[in-house]
């Protein structure tokens, strides 16, 4: 049965997908900010792997923590130096914004690590795993396992911390909390930080599936958006939904219409829901 | 009035061009009246109406794929350009239609999804299109020389068209209409404003202009691919214009796409490796430092009192 193995991948696919779409959704819910620089954050944390990898033999699934903290710092920075400055201004001028530092940093990527494609190759992969009519790589395997465990503790972590607690009032009113005693910029620089963490690490993972280079972020970023629409704003419940459903959906696009249609499926799918269902499958909340 | 005599100046200024300037200076003014023109017609939609649209690059791809197509199987230019524009117009009010209900970022990511689309319909209809092999405009038989003039002729009177339509439209009620939906749609509802279809005809308006530009742009440059003419950057540099020149206002479009055009221009030409992220340091200063445009600047400035004491 070769539905079997199709689904197989794209829930493989969908894990890792999940965790690309759990940062972006949080900055956009929690700072009302689409953070266009989310796709090259992503290419970056898979940079920071590979150069791992192949001058200090760390291994892609450690690096995780390495780039994670990397870029909570550099997101930290640029949300508390730049966007911080504009953050009540209209939609357009955040957008803008991030529009601009993704053109800077992206650009600047092009030129240190070249647009070749690179590929990081594990010397002592895992072998694979037969169930069955079903045939998966290991490491595929821990990748998504990982990249569930990141975005699952990410949910706890804004359940069950102080700060966590703090993120979700500013998400739910950014007046109240500020009334409250809440710092709204710092909280606004942390969730910031945390969206670009989660970026780095899920780069970290996708390098030993994806092929690497500063080219790949539109994509990254087009996925962010449909899994973001697909399972509704700034919930991490929504974002795992959304990733593995995305991830099903392409995978069995990819065999019924030819991988070429996989983006026109899967922006089609963003467009009807946003006509039809603008709150995400699993949204709650208005679309304004 | 006011407004008539400083459009009658810029035609004036720009059809001196051909007459004293180079080549280099004549493509270079071909560009402008595109840029100015697509700045011209985003502003209908994002400044007027304060909806931040990103399908522009839709709008221009589909604008140069309808007209490619058309005189590839033969139909002359002029009439190839118009049905460009009446395909667009009807599209972007389909799809405004569907998607203009959407608010603030929603409709940001439904307008750009719209490109990401178009691009991959066009990219796999091979027969129709030529898919990634894109596709070959043909000559019309005339000297290299005499086609430059012309195209920028064609623009130039495109940017005028636009101009002149902004005008009427910021003065007549469709103009007043759009600003009410732009500070408070609700308000405006309740006022008795069919937002929806003043939203629809600004959308469609801005389509009709971005369609035209780019079917020209097409002919001008005799060969488009998809990735070319639907790149993001058609949805990004008309908005980075009309913030530059002044969000909703009647020149600030044509005040940005020169100001924009000259940067573009220095940059390149001195930073050819690094010239997307100055273009990007450029755009992250824009927000930062001047958010309501150059405009807004010099009219403070003109306000600062004479003698400070």
């Amino acid at each position: 049965m070769i539905y079997f193995q199709v689904l197989a991948n794209g829930l493989v696919l969908g894990g890792l997908y999940a965790c690309i779409a759990a940062g972006f959704s949080l900055v956009w819910g929690v700072l009302n900010v689409i953070n266009i620089l989310h796709g090259t954050f992503i290419v970056l944390g898979s940079y920071i792997a590979l150069f791992s990898y192949n001058f200090l033999g760390i291994h892609p699934f450690i690096s995780v923590i390495t780039a994670g903290a990397l870029l909570y710092l550099i997101g930290h920075l640029v949300q508390s130096s730049l966007i911080n400055r504009v953050i009540a201004a209209p939609v357009l001028m955040t957008l803008t914004l991030t529009f601009g530092l993704d053109l800077l940093l992206n650009n600047l990527m092009l030129v240190a690590f070249k647009a070749d494609y690179r590929k990081l190759v594990l010397d002592n992969p895992l072998g694979r795993l037969e169930l069955g009519p079903i045939f998966m790589p290991l490491d595929r395997i821990a990748a998504m396992g990982l990249a569930l465990l990141l975005t699952f503790l990410l949910h706890r972590l804004l359940r069950d911390s102080r700060i966590g607690r703090a993120i979700i009032a500013v998400r739910m009113d950014r007046e109240a909390a500020s009334l409250m005693g809440v710092n709204v910029s710092r909280i606004n620089a942390i969730t910031f930080g945390l969206g670009a963490m989660m970026a780095g690490a899920a780069g970290s993972l996708l390098s030993i599936v994806y092929p690497i280079s500063p080219l790949n972020s539109g994509m990254f970023l087009g996925k962010a958006f449909v899994i973001c629409v697909l399972g509704g704003l700034g919930s991490v419940p929504g974002a795992i939904v959304g990733g593995l459903a995305l991830g099903v959906i392409e995978s069995f696009g990819a065999i019924w219409f030819g991988p070429e249609h996989a983006v026109t499926i899967s922006f089609t799918l963003l467009i009807l829901i946003l006509i039809f269902r603008p709150a995400g499958l699993m949204g709650k909340r208005g679309f304004e | 009035m006011k407004h008539w005599l400083w459009l009658a100046a810029f035609v004036a200024a720009c059809a001196l061009v051909p007459l004293f300037g180079n080549n280099y200076a004549l493509r270079l003014a071909t560009i402008m009246c595109l840029y100015a023109g697509l700045a011209l017609s985003w502003n209908f939609i994002g400044g007027m109406a304060g909806y931040p649209s990103f399908a522009t690059a839709a709008f221009f791809g589909l604008g140069a794929y309808v007209s490619a197509v058309l005189q590839a199987k033969g139909v002359p230019f002029v009439a190839a350009w118009a049905a460009a524009g009446f395909a667009a117009t009807i599209f972007a009010a389909l799809i405004g239609m569907a998607i203009l209900h959407l608010k603030g970022h929603y409709f940001a990511i439904a307008s750009l999804a719209v490109v990401e689309v178009l691009r991959e319909v066009v990219n796999t209809a091979e027969g129709l299109t030529g898919g990634g092999m894109g596709i070959n405009i043909p000559l019309q038989g005339m000297s290299a020389d005499v086609q430059a003039r012309l195209f920028f002729f064609v623009m130039l009177t495109m940017t005028v068209v636009l101009l002149a339509a902004t005008i009427i439209v910021s003065t007549s009620k469709l103009g007043f209409g759009l600003r009410c939906i732009s500070q408070n749609e609700d308000a405006a509802d309740i006022l008795g404003i069919n937002t929806t279809f003043y939203k629809v005809a600004a959308f469609s308006l801005s389509a009709f202009g971005v369609a035209i530009i780019g079917a020209i742009y097409a002919s001008w440059v005799q060969y488009i691919e998809p990735p070319d003419v639907f790149d993001i950057l058609y949805s990004v540099k008309p908005l980075v214009m009309v913030l530059l020149g002044g969000l909703g206002t009647i020149f600030g479009p044509v005040i940005g796409a020169v100001l924009y055009l000259a940067l573009e221009e220095l940059v390149w030409r001195n930073f050819l490796t690094v010239h997307a992220a100055v273009l990007g340091a450029l755009i992250v200063a824009l927000v930062l430092f001047l958010p309501n445009g150059v405009g807004a600047m010099f009219r403070q400035w003109r306000k600062r009192p004479a003698v400070q004491s």
